[in-house]
């Protein structure tokens, strides 16, 4: 009993925190000063204040640190540290967002307008990578519903359909000879996936706007399925009434579907989906060596809000 | 004969001799392997060490691999003869795969047997990784002089397995990434490119044979 009541409240826990919230009040204090600019924490990040949502994990949270340099970000290079090293080149102003498809109000929308007047949320969310290990991060953002709301889906409308920047000159392995993925990456949901209160389109984490190896300025997260879903610096929404195509199954159809899902039943033939390493759990050195695994939950733990969407489905045939 | 003859001498000095330049390559051979440890246990290995760990121990292990497999071309092509280093590197390479596997085993996995059985049977590229070491096992067993001598001619048959164990590790490499990244298709090339290097110097035309037909 006593070894559960200390595993259940680390000191490490309490820390990360209490260190967070010093370090936002911190950030607000030097917005009101005018000196956001000098710190160093990321050079173009500005706060961002949010209301807080009873959909956020209370788990601790993967340092900051972990979250913008372990980044899968393919364009910008496909070792986990190219991202925070090779997309500062990334110019996310102005930004554009083109929506089109079956919308009553197609139009390429300033990312201002696009999410103005929507109240920005600090969703803390858990996120599991198809490669075995999960992060929590704490997302700012508003809820794709809204911005569905806004852009007026058409009755026949049944998918959304994202895509990725494209812009060779900033983004590395979009040029050359080997280039990992087909561009743009393309990535989608079903309606009733993207309508869901947990699904948010992400401009900010840790109480400031995104960094661009975080999927700067704009990014889906869904936190119920595999990371790459969560499609990063999104210039294209559109509705559709055929499932839009997705990039990695594209490039491996065996391997990844359209719906991908976080399923511990369902096997990858490259990664064991019945475990995952929490990255930066246990504060490094040897604890981050020596760090347990631990059990994937179906639905990455989300199944009591989101199972009810994919009731009857054989969700080893639709994985 | 001569040739074989030869090389069983360096490899026998290399149980009897004390050869200092060998030494040192063992040393500096298990530095890359003693700095990662060094650097995964004072956090310098990122957010994800573990992957970082176990993928430099494979990584060297196939390094190592490839260059005891680099040993033979390059003499025939002229270069110097380095073969009384090769066991020391081939057998690096052994230290190399046996580290990569038990960091997989025991930090990866934690030693949860299901899970590593389970990897091995359902994962092809655990199984062709297992496959490689498995492989070089017997190599590693046999490579000293008294095992040399017990086998005899059947040492060389035995470690012509050498080439299964490159290629399989190659694949390794190659089936574990999501796309097709430069890095482990440099390396298939370089073994594919020291296997097929064997070939053609088996079927090579030799000078002695044509003069006799003429």
């Amino acid at each position: 009993m006593l070894i559960r009541k200390s595993t259940d409240i680390r000191p490490s826990e309490i820390t990360d925190q209490s260190a967070y919230m010093r370090r936002r009040e911190f950030m607000y204090g030097a917005a009101a000063l005018g000196m956001a600019a000098a710190l160093p924490a990321s050079a173009f990040a500005m706060p961002l204040s949010a209301i807080k949502s009873p959909l956020s994990t209370d788990e601790t949270l993967t340092p900051l640190k972990d979250v913008t340099t372990y980044n899968n970000f393919y364009e910008f290079g496909t070792d986990k540290d190219d991202p925070s090293k090779n997309a500062h080149t990334l110019t996310t102003k102005p930004w554009k967002v083109k929506v089109d498809g079956l919308v009553n109000k197609p139009a390429d929308y300033d990312l201002d307008d696009l999410i103005k007047s929507i109240a920005l949320e600090e969703r803390i969310y858990r996120m599991r990578c198809v490669e075995g290990w999960s992060m929590v991060i704490p997302w700012i953002g508003v809820p794709l519903a809204s911005v569905l709301a806004r852009i007026e889906p058409q009755g026949s409308a049944k998918y959304v359909a994202f895509e990725t920047l494209v812009r060779p000159a900033e983004m590395p392995a979009q040029k050359g000879f080997f280039q990992p993925l087909p561009w743009p990456y393309v990535e989608g949901l079903r309606l009733d996936e993207a309508m869901h209160p947990l699904t948010i389109l992400a401009v900010g984490l840790y109480g400031e706007t995104l960094p661009k190896q975080n999927g700067a300025p704009i990014r889906l997260v869904v936190p119920w399925k595999y990371g790459f879903k969560s499609i990063k610096s999104v210039v294209r929404i559109s509705l559709t009434e055929k499932e839009p195509k997705t990039s990695w199954s594209l490039q491996n159809p065996r391997e990844y579907g359209f719906y991908s899902n976080v399923n511990p039943a369902v096997d990858h033939p490259r990664w064991s989906q019945a475990t995952e390493r929490r990255i930066g759990a246990s504060g490094g050195g040897l604890g981050g060596l020596f760090a347990k695994r631990h059990p994937t939950l179906p639905f990455n733990g989300y199944g009591d809000q989101v199972a009810s969407l994919y009731t009857g489905m054989d969700l080893k045939k639709y994985y | 004969m001569t040739a074989l003859s030869i090389q069983k001498g360096s490899l026998s000095r290399t149980v009897l001799g004390a050869d200092p330049v060998r030494r040192a390559l063992y040393i500096t051979g298990m530095m890359p392997a003693a700095l990662y440890f060094y650097w995964g246990v004072t956090d310098q290995l990122g957010a994800d060490p573990q992957n970082i760990l176990e993928r430099a121990l494979g990584l060297w292990a196939l390094r190592f691999l490839i260059a005891s497999l680099a040993i033979t071309p390059l003499r025939q092509l002229g270069g110097p003869n380095l073969i009384r280093y090769r066991r020391a590197l081939g057998l690096l390479a052994f230290y190399y795969a046996s580290l990569h596997l038990t960091t997989y085993m025991l930090i990866d996995k934690g030693l949860d047997l299901n899970a590593i059985i389970a990897d091995i049977i359902k994962r092809p590229y655990i199984t062709v990784g297992m496959l490689a070491f498995t492989v070089l096992v017997p190599l590693a067993i046999t490579s000293n002089g008294p095992m040399i001598r017990r086998l005899g001619a059947n040492w060389r048959k035995l470690h012509r397995l050498v080439y299964l164990a490159a290629a399989a590790a190659a694949l390794h490499f190659i089936m574990l990434v999501k796309v097709w990244p430069l890095e482990p298709l440099i390396y298939a090339a370089l073994v594919a490119a020291l296997l097929l290097f064997r070939v053609a110097w088996s079927l090579r035309p030799r000078p002695q044979r044509r003069t006799a037909t003429n």
